[in-house]
């Protein structure tokens, strides 16, 4: 008997018994699915993670105050305190100190409500320097961003994200428009381009003025001289160790602080972020993939409870098969194959549930599901092989039984 | 042993009243019987439990013979039929099978004996269900590794020759109960087995389909094939050549049917 017979054989008893075969191939399809969307949701999460990372600038050094990472873990009030000041940024500058240090912008956040004479808008206000748009790797759309002398002179300039300007004035078109942020009012200079749908989305709502303006007129009091993060571009990938050096030193001695496990500070590049974010993604998907693939096992019990059913059915027929002369090997192998085919059935079936489910749900939930082609034939082969695993014993019975008892059962 | 004794005078008188039988080839006698039983015995265990079925059978039946084995239930008759069907091993004695011992091959050696020296015939019938006839009849030769063309060919071949040539594509469910056990017939000879072994063959047919059965098994016996059959219906029996009683595991007569 060869293979494209027993396939036949096979194919033909798992048709004969439709409602019983589909009930079991679901078993494994909804396994199978769960097991992929679960990946690809891990796999998309990961890419709008690095995505949005990456979409901060390139050769970044990211300072955000508060207390450092440690390997235990992350320590409370990390980013809320206000240890950094504009002081430091203004230190980091110095080509002497920090000569691997391209760029510096300290950035100083705050959500206020921006008006026009007809409507207001609230959005995340950014005090910021010049470079800002060299470190951010911003462009504009329209106008000019602010020069360091507007930052030094305190002008009332504000520059739109494009969201921004569409939300205030109904078009990006804003250059020369008026706004007033808390009782000051501003001249629209320039409004940024569009990031695209890839990145956050708070990288194109947001009205950016100069930092001095920020610091002192529009937030004033103790709090005038802390920023949320300071920003330091590397001139290039190989500097970047060297810049981090640089500033942690510098801020150190700034801050009198002794030892770099003391510091109340903390310096990230954006590979370094990235792979913390994929390290905590990958151990969730890794999870949840497990969770689903308890399910596989339940379809694959399944697999061999319907087997040991048509095992018991047939008897007869085995019997007769092997009065015939069918050998030992060649009643087993028709009942592996079944089993198998069972089995990739639910594999296949469940891969296209699961694709299509990745093509749908990111509309309906807002993220990403990647489906990747190892998942897809991985899952695949598991269903294959749990087919071909749980329909060993049911196989070996069949293949045991004793011509005479089994042409005598009824 | 009486048994041993009246054995040999059957075989030989077989040949002497057996006007119908077709020419068989000459020297006859000096090949090997088709089935050769020497002291065969069968011991069923359970636990402490034995149970002698069979108790020292010696016979044997030579090519082109046509022979009924009856008994009454628990006289052994059907492991009798088991051992001469290579379904089951003896516990005690020799059995030749075309001249080859088979009395203690392994279960796959058996499978291949079964195979090609011995066509089934059941009670039952036991056809599968889901196959038209063409694919039960060509079962044995697809395990018998035979090329797929030369099985359809020969299987329709053994339809037409059970006068099914009209009905191969039907399932059994479609057939009469005298066409499914002519389907089964078919499956039996299709692979030109020495031996022909029906196990109440008659048993589920009405007369009409038992009459058309046998006389099926009076052609076949015309063909010079070998035929063995176990009953217990005497009028089935009767169509039999020679007929051998069986009675508590011992062959209790084995005479020449008259007719």
């Amino acid at each position: 008997m060869s293979w494209t017979e027993t396939l036949r054989t096979g194919l033909s008893a798992v048709r004969a018994h439709g409602l019983r075969s589909t009930l079991t191939v679901l078993g494994i399809l909804i396994g199978i699915a769960a097991v992929i969307l679960t990946v690809g949701l891990g796999l998309g999460t990961q890419k709008d993670v690095s995505a949005q990372i990456s979409a901060l600038g390139s050769n970044l050094l990211i300072v955000t105050p508060g207390s450092s990472t440690d390997t235990s873990g992350m320590r409370g009030g990390f980013g809320s305190s206000a240890t950094l000041t504009r002081a430091d940024a203004a230190a980091l500058t110095s080509e002497v100190t920090a000569p691997d240090v391209a760029a510096v912008a300290a950035e100083k956040t705050s959500s206020l409500s921006v008006e026009t004479s007809s409507t207001n808008w609230t959005t995340s206000v950014v005090g910021t320097s010049a470079a800002w748009t060299d470190v951010r790797g911003r462009e504009l759309a329209s106008g000019a961003f602010f020069t360091a002398d507007d930052d030094a002179a305190g002008a009332a300039v504000v520059v739109l994200g494009s969201q921004t300007a569409t939300e205030l004035f109904g078009t990006t078109d804003a250059v020369g428009q008026v706004v007033t942020i808390e009782d000051l009012t501003f001249t629209v200079v320039g409004v940024l381009t569009e990031e695209g749908a890839d990145a956050a989305s708070d990288l194109d709502d947001l009205a950016v003025i100069p930092l001095s303006t920020m610091a002192d007129q529009v937030v004033g009091g103790t709090d005038r001289n802390s920023v949320s993060t300071i920003y330091l571009q590397a001139e290039s990938t190989d500097q970047l160790s060297a810049a981090n050096q640089e500033a942690e030193t510098l801020l150190l001695n700034l801050h009198s602080i002794s030892s770099v496990d003391d510091a109340d500070f903390s310096i990230n590049s954006q590979d370094s972020l990235v792979s913390t974010a994929t390290a905590v993604y990958r151990t969730l998907t890794v999870l949840l993939t497990g969770i689903a693939g308890l399910s596989l096992l339940v379809g694959g019990i399944g697999v061999m409870n319907i087997m040991l059913v048509s095992v018991t059915e047939r008897t007869r027929e085995i019997g007769l098969r092997k009065a015939l002369g069918a050998p030992p090997w060649a009643i087993r192998r028709q009942f592996l194959v079944e089993a198998t085919v069972l089995g990739l059935a639910g594999g296949v079936l469940g891969a296209g549930l699961g694709i299509v489910a990745a093509r749908v749900l990111p509309d309906l939930l807002d993220t990403s599901i990647v489906v990747s082609g190892v998942a897809v034939a991985g899952s695949i082969a598991i269903a294959m092989a749990i087919g071909l695993v749980f329909g060993v014993y049911p196989a070996t019975r069949a293949a045991r039984l004793a011509p005479i008892d089994a042409l005598r059962s009824e | 042993m009486a048994e041993a004794l009246s054995f040999d005078t059957g075989t030989d008188t077989d040949t002497g009243t057996d006007t119908r039988s077709a020419p068989r080839p000459a020297g006859r006698h000096g090949a090997d019987p088709v089935i050769d039983l020497h002291g065969a015995g069968k011991t069923y265990r359970t636990g402490t439990l034995e149970y002698e079925a069979l108790r020292g059978i010696d016979l044997q039946i030579h090519e082109g013979e046509y022979v009924a084995i009856m008994g009454p239930s628990g006289s052994g008759k059907s492991t009798l039929m088991n051992i001469i069907g290579c379904l089951d091993t003896l516990t005690a004695g020799e059995y030749h099978l075309s001249g080859d011992d088979v009395s203690e091959l392994d279960e796959v050696e058996l499978a291949q004996i079964r195979n090609r020296r011995i066509g089934f015939v059941f009670q039952q019938f036991n056809l599968l269900a889901s196959l038209p006839a063409w694919r039960n009849v060509e079962l044995p030769l697809m395990y018998g590794r035979v090329p797929m063309h030369e099985r359809k060919q020969r299987a329709i071949e053994a339809l037409e020759r059970v006068g099914l040539g009209d009905r191969l594509a039907n399932r059994p469910g479609e057939l009469s109960g005298g066409q499914q056990q002519r389907v089964a017939v078919a499956r039996a000879l299709v692979g030109e087995p020495s031996l022909i072994l029906a196990d109440e063959p008659t048993g589920n047919l009405d007369s009409t389909s038992t009459t058309d059965v046998l006389g099926l098994f009076d052609e076949l016996h015309a063909q010079g094939r070998t035929l063995v059959l176990i009953t217990h219906e005497l009028e089935v029996a009767q169509r039999a050549r020679r007929i051998v009683w069986v009675r508590d595991g011992r062959i209790h007569t084995d005479e020449v049917n008259g007719r």
